[in-house]
């Protein structure tokens, strides 16, 4: 096969199914539920926003997703296939379909290798195509993302942090993957360039087909970018459902709380008044989470029986989930 | 690969000159590398053409001009049996330089798999090695390479293997502690998403971000070893007479050292330039292979 950095012609974005999925972390002082029963579906071609503060399991979450943190319990599929179900060149295939983009641009690149060598790094473990043409796809990667190709003589250290996320970016792109993890990508960059990297997701997901799992814990990103969220708190699912929905109308105190917390474009005396929410205090530790509903501790409308029941997920509205006593038609 | 570089300048992304052009670069920007290796080349070239530098057969006894200071003839003087000091320098070079090479060659040999094995791999293995790394730091160096020594039998490589083995776990506890480090990295997750293989990770990722501290470990080791050969011979387990090695000389010097205690300045003082010029070395390799530190163009 040739290697080029085109659009595979069989190519569909990839769909990918989380079902009651857990991630717990043995310690000393007790387990962590890291991720606890969460269930979700990402549509083909979509971005699926994850929110959540940090603590709130989102990044072990999104490395469950790209196959690089092993599931306590529950599934993951892929197409509808479950990655443990194929054989070894299946899951190898696969493996390419499914990458993730970190939150640290800097780390994610070997100090020790050039920019070349780091770009061509996916292209040589496949082993596809010869250097020559490994070269070309490597060069054609970084132009895409707009960077010229000479800037594959450099080291990671004499980059800034753009380039350096557009070298990342470039160098999934050579796998030519269906669904990538956006861990917290514009975080650790300036304000001036976040939009120009957003921007540029943006636009390889239309030409490319590609799904987003989009993590941040910036709840303002996350509405512009996505066409899915969900609410993520203390490794619990809170609200999922379509971003306009979620912001426009959130259901659970938790998303309100959130979406409260943003500077508003909006005169003091146009704003809702009574859906102002403040959080109080910190996240909880994940070690010992509080019974019942995990956000009890710091939701305004916690009552006697929300220590007792955890919520049940319910469909409240088409497609917009939620785990609350209160939420919802009555 | 230099010609291939000089030939088609190319604008391809990775073009890099070629090895050796940027060995010289590196010997040109840094004074210490450059002075450091010619000094070690002197010395090896000097050893290795011992038979025809050297001024006299390093075994011929003259028992007229015993411990003799510097003269015309002698230009460092003769010891307790009248033989040739600048000789014996000479032709001890070879062997002192094997053996430190030899020791510090075992020691990396056994201690990188060991602690990379160890760091990477974790769990019950890691304990398994790690157990084993205390059990042989706790040993004092000497009397384990002695011990070893005498299990294996007396000679030179015996003697200078048995200190690698002393040495290694020095080399792998210092590389199970930066792999530890460095397979948390970022970009060692990266690699693995994209499929590669725990060698590869190894190989290209973790060995070459946790290869620093040891090769300066490495050039301290060598200056060790150097003087673990003198006190080996010197308790008669390494260089058997009438072969000559520095560590050998100042071992038979210090027999005399209250009448005449020059016996001892000049393979001592050969030893110590040969140490720091490896040491010197060391530092300077270590610089220029972070790409971090390098200055830019």
């Amino acid at each position: 096969m040739n290697a080029r950095l085109t659009p595979r012609p069989s190519t569909q974005a990839a769909g990918v199914r989380a079902d009651r999925v857990r991630v717990h972390f043995p310690t000393r002082a007790g387990t962590v539920k890291a991720v606890d029963d969460v269930s979700f579906d990402i549509r083909p071609g979509e971005t699926f926003g994850l929110i959540g503060e940090s603590g709130s399991g989102k990044t072990t979450l999104g490395r469950a997703l790209a196959g690089l943190q092993p599931l306590t319990d529950g599934r993951l599929f892929y197409d509808g296939r479950e990655p443990s179900s194929l054989n070894r060149a299946e899951r190898r295939r696969q493996r390419r379909d499914h990458q993730i983009i970190f939150q640290d641009p800097h780390a994610a690149l070997n100090p020790r290798m050039t920019i070349a060598q780091s770009v061509m790094e996916p292209l040589d473990i496949l082993g596809d195509g010869d250097r020559a043409s490994r070269r070309r796809v490597a060069d054609e990667a970084l132009e895409r993302v707009g960077l010229a190709p000479q800037i594959g003589r450099r080291y990671p250290h004499e980059l800034s942090g753009g380039q350096k996320q557009r070298v990342n970016i470039a160098r999934t792109l050579t796998l030519r993957p269906r669904f990538i993890v956006c861990d917290e990508v514009v975080a650790a960059l300036d304000v001036s360039i976040r939009g120009a990297i957003l921007n540029l997701f943006a636009d390889l997901q239309d030409e490319f087909g590609i799904t987003y799992a989009f993590i941040t814990h910036d709840i303002s990103v996350v509405s512009h970018v996505s066409d899915r969220v969900g609410v993520l708190y203390l490794g619990r699912l809170m609200e999922q459902g379509p971003a306009g929905a979620v912001c426009e109308q959130p259901l659970h105190p938790y998303t309100q709380a959130l979406l409260s917390a943003e500077p508003l474009p909006l005169p003091s005396d146009r704003r809702d008044h009574q859906r102002r929410i403040r959080l109080q205090g910190e996240i909880p530790s994940p070690l010992n989470p509080p019974s019942g509903c995990p956000f009890r501790t710091r939701c305004p409308r916690a009552e006697a029986r929300c220590a007792e029941q955890v919520p049940a997920w319910r469909e409240v509205a088409p497609d917009h989930r939620v785990a609350c006593h209160f939420a919802g038609p009555a | 690969m230099t010609t291939a570089s000089v030939s088609s300048p190319s604008h391809h992304a990775g073009d890099e000159p070629g090895l050796a052009r940027r060995v010289l670069g590196w010997l040109r920007g840094d004074p210490r590398a450059a002075l450091s290796l010619l000094v070690l080349v002197l010395i090896l070239g000097t050893a290795l053409l011992a038979p025809w530098v050297a001024p006299y057969d390093p075994a011929h006894q003259d028992l007229e001009h015993m411990l003799e200071g510097p003269s015309a003839a002698h230009w460092l003087g003769t010891d307790d049996l009248g033989r040739d000091v600048l000789s014996r320098l000479i032709h001890g070079g070879a062997n002192s330089l094997y053996a430190a090479l030899l020791a510090v060659s075992v020691a990396l040999l056994i201690g990188i798999p060991l602690g990379l094995i160890a760091g990477f791999v974790g769990g019950w293995t890691d304990v398994a090695i790690s157990r084993l790394i205390d059990t042989f730091l706790s040993f004092p160096a000497i009397i384990l390479a002695v011990a070893v020594t005498g299990a294996m039998g007396i000679g030179l490589t015996n003697a200078m293997f048995s200190v690698g083995l002393v040495f290694a776990p020095q080399i792998a506890r210092l590389i199970r502690a930066r792999t530890l480090v460095v397979r948390q990295e970022l970009y060692v997750d990266a690699a693995r998403c994209f499929g590669a293989s725990p060698l590869r990770l190894l190989g290209r990722h973790v060995l070459p971000n946790a290869i620093q501290p040891v090769i300066v470990q490495s050039t301290l080791l060598l200056a060790v070893a150097l003087l673990a050969e003198a006190s080996l011979s010197f308790l008669g387990l390494g260089v058997q007479p009438p072969d000559v090695s520095w560590g050998a000389m100042i071992a038979r010097g210090y027999l005399y050292m209250s009448l005449v205690p020059e016996q001892m300045y000049a393979p001592g003082l050969i030893i110590m330039v040969t140490a720091v010029a490896f040491n010197a070395l060391g530092e300077s390799m270590r610089t220029a292979l972070d790409p971090t530190a390098r200055g830019h163009g």
